[in-house]
């Protein structure tokens, strides 16, 4: 009885060992072959460097789908996002990259065009709204309500009316 | 024969533009009344002329006429007619000619009617039209013929518009065919819809430059123009948005807008549009911004042909295509001459534009306005530097890189590609803003608080908190992340909080239930929808822009139905009715949010997964699981299209939904296939699953990949709202005649219905 318990015990143990090997060896293929989606996660961030305008994940040209397996490759040899992104600046320049390497000269043009603008406007309401302070005082009922039109005027004194 | 026929009208309908232009500008100068109606009836003779030349290239298209080179470049005989019709816009030559016919039709609207009412402005509206028609049959006539034709000489097949000596004409037996991509439906539109819009625009512009020219600087040419300009956003808009749902449909990636500098030349005069459209009205009803609109128009206008440039010359591909294409550097040229114009023109009339008003407050509802186009003219700005970078750092590269190589250190001296991470980054915080100020317009025309009555040390801490983050995103702004509970997202709470507290005080009460509201709403997506802080900002936005706006048509609509004893329903419609511009207006803004709500979703909450699978396999993602039940392939030889079609079963948390069908086409002729994705769209999301073309398929294993796309369709059906909404804005009114022909310095509006 106790040998067969002992028996049935080492079999536990076997299956149990075994299926844990495979397990592991199940993971560890599985992190060799990178999937789909850890190579477009990569191939979303480049530009296809024949097609125009055409990120590489999506580019249906069979030298994509090489340029695919290569960053596939990559990963299985354990190189890093930044290493493969590298790669392919220095095979096909840095027109492969989705967003310029560059990053200062892009958002510094549009940031100072948008803070010139918000200064000139600024300034202009200083200029706009300066005869109103210097001029004539005017009584504070006349002065407050900007002029609306008809229709807006006895609309409003019509939801007064109704508190 | 034929051909050569259409040719000689298209010659004839230049010369006839040509001369119309030189008549009217001579007529007018000279005061030679009999000059300036001939020039009138030639330009009306053009839209004949031009759908005569038109007629005869559709006739060429649809009978299978391939000696004709852009007949055999754009058809084949396996296309159904109605494709071979709209092959008219489907290549270069094409699309120009139909650019010209449209502007044609366009102008000789214009002259038609009303050419007594307007006839101060109508002969100058006559030159500056017909000076672009003229440029764009011109095009045709000397560098891009469409009735060129092939014929077989000693050294080839080449295409010529005159028979060459020693030449026979050659008639290939079939011809290309049009890209399988543009077969679509939304594309069979998607083109015409936005050359109405490019071409609609010309006329504001002609007659601002008309008012310009003639010195009659008041808001009669905005007045004139009003209809025209609203139409031409409406065309504009549903343009971008139909190549929109074109590409989510065709191009196979998963989405509508891939900030591609095509889509961006289009996007960009529908900025500056869009901006006009909202500062005439302070013209019309305050004397304002004179020069503002004058400006805004004419960059419409140069951003018109200069996205019809962008797309047609080839410089997106490269700066060298450009130069050696033939029509790049004469619309260089053109862009050049016609913005160097009417600049001058503007400042010749700068005294004349002066404003007669004053802003009283800097929350009015004109200061919005003006905060309003600042925002339209940096989203300007971020795309304009988007699209012309990678063409200066080209330029650079072949230039000023190599005259002085020290440079490369300090510059990026090769082609770089601008995508969407950039416009994404840049633009979204313009956009937050912009749907700020949707919430506050409705409200600033109720009478406010002045900025004066609030503060000195309140107006310190508005600023400071505005400022606040300039000083961490210059130095760390590599470092920007936008998680729950980082830097960057705490502060831009805080300054939201802090605006939204500044726009409570100013508008009081109509501002805080509002703010309640969305703020329900906002605490309602966190605790079931997302933790995400973007997206929480995004439907907090949306919220308030929403309720705001319902309220002011519920509080203008309950206010009436008392006023007249009216139903309230009937007092809706009627409130809409007599206020058409207005509430069509924030009809427009209300689908605007709606298509807020499709883009945060897609943008923020997509996911896509891709794996091979073998029949009886399963793919899971999100809730969804795919299962690969079967595949077919079949021939349609009459077609000249190879289709592949997959079959899967779709489940949701293991309920059984559907099935679904993804394929992809292949086109014998051209040698191109297009994938059709399998899609099952609730308001909730999109299930969008490809068959990836690039792969084998068959039983033993097809690759797939699906996206589920969160809250796409809200997208669409804010498009179909939009359409609603500009429709009812640009409804012809029966006091519009009064309204214009009435003449003086400035009128003065009497109806909200102008406001």
């Amino acid at each position: 009885m106790s040998k067969r318990i002992l028996r049935n015990t080492q079999y536990a143990i076997l299956i149990a060992l075994m299926a844990t090997l495979f397990g592991a060896l199940t993971a560890f293929a599985q992190d060799s072959t990178p999937t789909d989606d850890e190579v477009n996660k990569i191939a979303k961030q480049l530009f296809c460097p024949v097609c125009e305008s055409t990120p590489l994940d999506v580019c249906p040209t069979q030298a994509c789908h090489d340029w695919r397996e290569l960053i596939r490759e990559m990963l299985a040899d354990g190189k890093s996002e930044a290493e493969i992104k590298q790669y392919f600046v220095e095979h096909f320049g840095a027109r492969v990259l989705n967003e310029p390497p560059n990053k200062f000269a892009s958002y510094a043009v549009p940031a100072a065009a948008f803070l010139l603008g918000a200064f000139m406007l600024f300034r202009g309401f200083q200029m706009w709204m300066k005869p109103s302070q210097t001029g004539p005082v005017v009584p504070e009922s006349e002065a407050k309500p900007i002029p609306q039109d008809e229709y807006i005027a006895r609309l409003e004194e019509e939801v007064k009316k109704q508190k | 024969m034929i051909a050569d026929f259409g040719y000689g009208v298209l010659v004839v309908s230049f010369l006839v533009s040509f001369y119309s232009v030189f008549a009217a500008a001579y007529g007018e100068y000279k005061k030679l009344p009999s000059l300036v109606e001939s020039a009138r009836r030639a330009m009306l003779l053009t839209w004949p002329l031009l759908t005569l030349t038109a007629g005869v290239l559709v006739y060429l298209l649809v009978n299978d006429h391939y000696e004709v080179q852009f007949v055999y470049e754009v058809t084949s005989r396996s296309m159904p007619t109605y494709l071979k019709v709209t092959a008219w816009w489907g290549g270069q030559a094409g699309s120009l000619l139909f650019w010209s016919w449209l502007m044609s039709a366009f102008t000789s609207l214009v002259t038609f009617r009303k050419w007594d009412r307007d006839r101060e402005f109508l002969p100058w509206v006559i030159v500056v039209s017909g000076v672009t028609m003229a440029f764009f049959i011109g095009m045709n006539v000397f560098y891009e013929n469409p009735f060129a034709q092939l014929y077989q000489g000693f050294d080839g097949i080449t295409p010529h518009t005159f028979q060459p000596a020693d030449s026979i004409l050659f008639t290939p037996d079939d011809g290309r065919g049009l890209n399988p991509l543009l077969r679509h439906p939304g594309m069979v539109i998607h083109p015409p819809m936005l050359y109405l819009g490019f071409v609609s625009f010309v006329i504001p512009y002609a007659f601002a430059m008309a008012a310009l020219i003639t010195g009659r600087t008041d808001d009669r040419w905005i007045r004139l123009t009003r209809r025209w300009t609203l139409w031409a956003w409406l065309f504009l808009s549903f343009g971008l948005v139909l190549g929109g749902r074109w590409a989510y449909d065709v191009l196979g990636w998963g989405g509508y807008w891939g900030w591609d500098p095509v889509e961006i030349a289009a996007f960009m005069p529908w900025l500056t549009g869009t901006a006009f459209l909202h500062s005439v009205m302070i013209q019309e009803k305050r004397g304002m911004f004179k020069h503002w609109n004058m400006l805004l128009i004419i960059l419409t206008y140069a951003l018109v042909i200069f996205g019809t440039f962008l797309t047609r010359s080839g410089v997106l591909s490269s700066v060298h295509a450009f130069a050696e294409s033939a029509i790049g550097p004469l619309f260089f040229v053109f862009i050049g001459i016609t913005l160097i114009t009417s600049v001058a023109l503007l400042i010749h009339r700068w005294e004349s534009l002066r404003g007669d008003t004053e802003i009283k407050s800097m929350f009015s509802r004109e200061a919005l306005f003006l905060l309003n186009n600042l925002l339209f003219m940096s989203i300007l700005i971020v795309c304009f530097w988007g699209v012309i970078r990678p063409l200066l750092t080209e330029l650079s590269a072949d230039t000023i890189c190599k005259w002085y190589p020290a440079v490369q250190n300090y510059m990026t001296c090769q082609k770089i590609t601008v995508g969407p991470p950039y416009y994404e980054l840049a633009n979204s915080p313009l956009f937050a803003i912009l749907m700020l100020l949707m919430a506050a317009a409705p409200l600033s025309s109720w009478g406010l608080t002045s900025i004066g009555s609030f503060g000195k040390v309140n107006k310190v801490a508005l600023a400071i908190i505005l400022a606040i983050p300039i000083i961490p995103t210059a130095i760390w702004w590599d470092q920007l992340r936008f998680e729950f509970g980082s830097w960057a997202t705490t502060i831009i709470v805080l300054m939201i909080v802090e605006i939204i507290l500044t726009f409570i005080y100013l508008f009081r009460g109509a501002m805080w239930q509002a703010v309640i509201g969305a703020s329900l709403v906002t605490g309602l997506a966190f605790a079931t929808y997302t933790h995400n802080i973007i997206a929480l900002i995004g439907f907090f936005l949306v919220a308030l822009v929403l309720l705001v706006t319902f309220r002011e048509f519920y509080r203008a609509a309950r206010a009436r139905a008392q006023a007249q004893a009216e139903n309230f329903l009937v007092a809706f419609w009627r409130l809409v009715g007599r206020n058409r511009r207005r509430y069509g207006g924030y009809i427009i803004h209300i689908s605007m949010m709606l298509m807020a709500i499709g883009i945060l979703g897609i943008e923020i909450f997509q996911t896509e997964t891709q794996g091979r699978v073998a029949a009886g396999d399963k793919l899971n993602l999100a809730n969804y699981t795919i299962e690969y039940r079967e595949i077919a392939s079949w021939n349609d030889d009459p077609k000249g299209v190879n289709y592949t079609r997959a079959v899967v079963d779709v489940y949701e948390n293991g309920i059984y939904l559907g099935e679904l069908r993804p394929r992809k086409d292949f086109y014998f002729e051209s040698q191109q296939s297009m994938t059709i994705p399998g899609q099952r769209a609730t308001l909730r999301d999109d299930l969008y699953i490809l068959l990836v073309d690039w792969e084998p398929a068959s039983m033993e294993g097809a690759t797939f990949k699906i996206y589920v796309n969160p809250l796409v369709n809200w997208l669409w059906l804010g498009s179909l709202l939009f359409l609603a909404g500009v429709i009812v804005a640009a409804w012809p009114e029966k006091d519009l005649e009064r309204v214009t022909v009435r003449t003086g310095r400035r009128i003065h509006q009497t109806s909200a219905a102008d406001d």
